[in-house]
């Protein structure tokens, strides 16, 4: 990371593209406070990352690239376990949970072994998971990466009722430019750890050229054609989450 | 001003208890779901009590004074057991980083230490199932069993900080190695050290004089020696319970402090 500097507007749903490689998680690591920066400081809802984490954890949701719904237990399981976690009061859980359960197309699979879900209801569920405590903010990381076209689309559907219906501000990284385009009011592009671009999907078209799609604006700002993204360790990890999932 | 600081300290350790019981009952309800872990990890036990312990005993090497060979090394391999399942608690929070569940948990409101400290709970809970199978084969070697209630919940207590204790002993070493095949080593390279630098199978004093002061520094022992006064009538006790009890605490809660420490650069 190099000197980033963002500033997304409440309810908004902002995305950061990339290639593999250009910084995108780590940036949200920092942001929800996984990762300490070395320099440097953010704020979400008002919460500094570095002096308050506590309260910034309390305040977002954030769902890993990783598939990080447990399989050994129950989809109701795994959403009470968050429930507890995230301090909903006793009296509330069991609306809670069926609320999130009903909202995400989960609720007759609720019984059911995590490990017996598709990949799409995988996502699904860790996106409830992350939205019980009604966050202020959502941080989703490759929300779709290792899903199918017709898994992708639902998931998309429930990321745009989350925020139409709870005004859930959506900070998400992807590096399908399809879903930035569809998803997201404005996007950063990244480059090795750098913003090369800001603003609408519309605008960045516009800035490449006249009749340049989204894909163009990628290749364009962050020299996708060359093949130097990624390496070793981020191959292992898509692969293992798409083999996952699929 | 005093009592509403008075209310905040309640509250967090309010807070840190809940949050620690729910990290342990996420561990309960997976083993619920799947129990075959149990019975695979019945099988060592009974090895060591049915095959090296009547071997043992029969060649009448190592002198337990009063005590049947059998009676010493009951307790023993109780410990032996809960060690070896709590060994490789490490391997779990590796796992379950690749996972990218630790993640998950990490951005939640939930104090690091109570992360740690539930793991350790639920290796207590496993270390308890193997507690009754390791009680069940003892009664079959007709070992000399004490059935007084209060020895019984000591007993539960010794195991729990015993398996909390070395789980996350191992959770510090998986936080500091931070993948699955070097820490299969290190977990190998570890646990027969403290097996046998202990008085498990054996009494510390026919040891050399270097493995005894190793066995003294080694919780195992304080372990074995609380076990085998609590579980058997009369049981010999070296240490005494409470100071084996109080030993075994402070050990864990060093380790808790420094796990909890780590615990959030395993995903870094």
């Amino acid at each position: 990371m190099d000197q980033l500097t963002i500033s997304v507007e409440p309810g908004e749903m902002f995305g950061l593209v990339g290639p593999n490689g250009a910084g995108k998680t780590t940036v949200i690591k920092m942001l929800s406070t996984l990762l300490p920066p070395t320099s440097g400081n953010a704020s979400v809802d008002g919460h500094s990352i570095t002096h308050e984490a506590a309260k910034v954890r309390r305040v977002i949701g954030y769902v890993p690239q990783l598939l990080s719904a447990d399989g050994a237990l129950t989809g109701y399981e795994n959403l009470l376990i968050f429930s507890k976690l995230y301090d909903i009061p006793r009296k509330e859980r069991q609306e809670r949970i069926s609320g999130v359960l009903n909202f995400m197309g989960l609720t007759e699979f609720s019984d059911k072994l995590v490990r017996t879900y598709s990949g799409g209801m995988i996502r699904r569920l860790e996106i409830a998971q992350a939205v019980l405590h009604r966050p202020r903010v959502l941080f989703l990381d490759e929300p779709t990466v290792g899903l199918d076209p017709v898994a992708r689309k639902a998931v998309w559907q429930h990321i745009q009722r989350l925020r139409a219906d709870y005004g859930t501000t959506i900070f998400l990284t992807t590096h399908y430019m399809d879903e930035a385009d569809q998803l997201c009011s404005r996007l950063a592009i990244m480059h090795l750890g750098k913003i090369a671009a800001i603003g609408s999907p519309t605008e960045l078209k516009s800035s490449v050229g006249p009749n340049a799609t989204l894909d163009d604006t990628f290749a364009y700002y962050s020299g996708a054609e060359v093949d130097t993204a990624g390496g070793y360790r981020e191959a292992t990890r898509v692969r293992r989450v798409t083999r996952r999932l699929g | 001003m005093q009592r509403l600081g008075i209310i905040n300290y309640f509250s967090a350790i309010a807070n840190f208890t809940g949050k620690t019981l729910t990290i342990a009952e996420l561990e309960a309800r997976k083993l619920h779901h799947d129990y075959t872990d149990l019975f695979t990890r019945a099988v060592q036990p009974a090895l060591w009590l049915l095959v090296i312990g009547q071997v043992l005993a029969g060649i009448r090497a190592i002198p337990t004074g009063n005590l049947p060979y059998i009676d010493f090394m009951a307790p023993g391999i109780l410990a032996q057991s809960v060690l070896f399942i709590s060994i490789f608690y490490g391997i779990q929070i590796i796992w379950e980083r690749d996972l990218g569940i630790v993640h998950k948990f990490l951005a939640t409101p939930t104090p690091r230490s109570a992360l740690v400290l539930g793991k350790a709970l639920s290796a207590g809970e496993r270390g308890l199932a193997q507690a009754a199978i390791v009680y069940v084969l003892a009664l079959g070697l007709r070992v000399h069993l004490s059935w007084n209630i209060v020895n019984l919940l000591l007993v539960f207590v010794v195991i729990i900080l015993g398996a909390a204790l070395f789980s996350t002993f191992s959770m510090i070493i998986a936080c500091l190695v931070k993948t699955r095949e070097r820490f299969m080593g290190m977990g190998q390279v570890l646990t027969n050290p403290l097996f046998f630098a202990s008085n498990a199978i054996y009494p510390i004093s026919i040891m050399p004089n270097w493995l005894q002061v190793i066995s003294q520094i080694n919780p195992l022992t304080y372990e074995v020696d609380a076990l085998r006064s609590l579980m058997l009538i009369d049981g010999p006790t070296i240490y005494g319970v409470p100071f084996d009890i109080l030993f075994l605490l402070v050990a864990m809660a060093i380790n808790v402090a420094i796990a909890a420490k780590l615990y959030p650069r395993v995903v870094i």
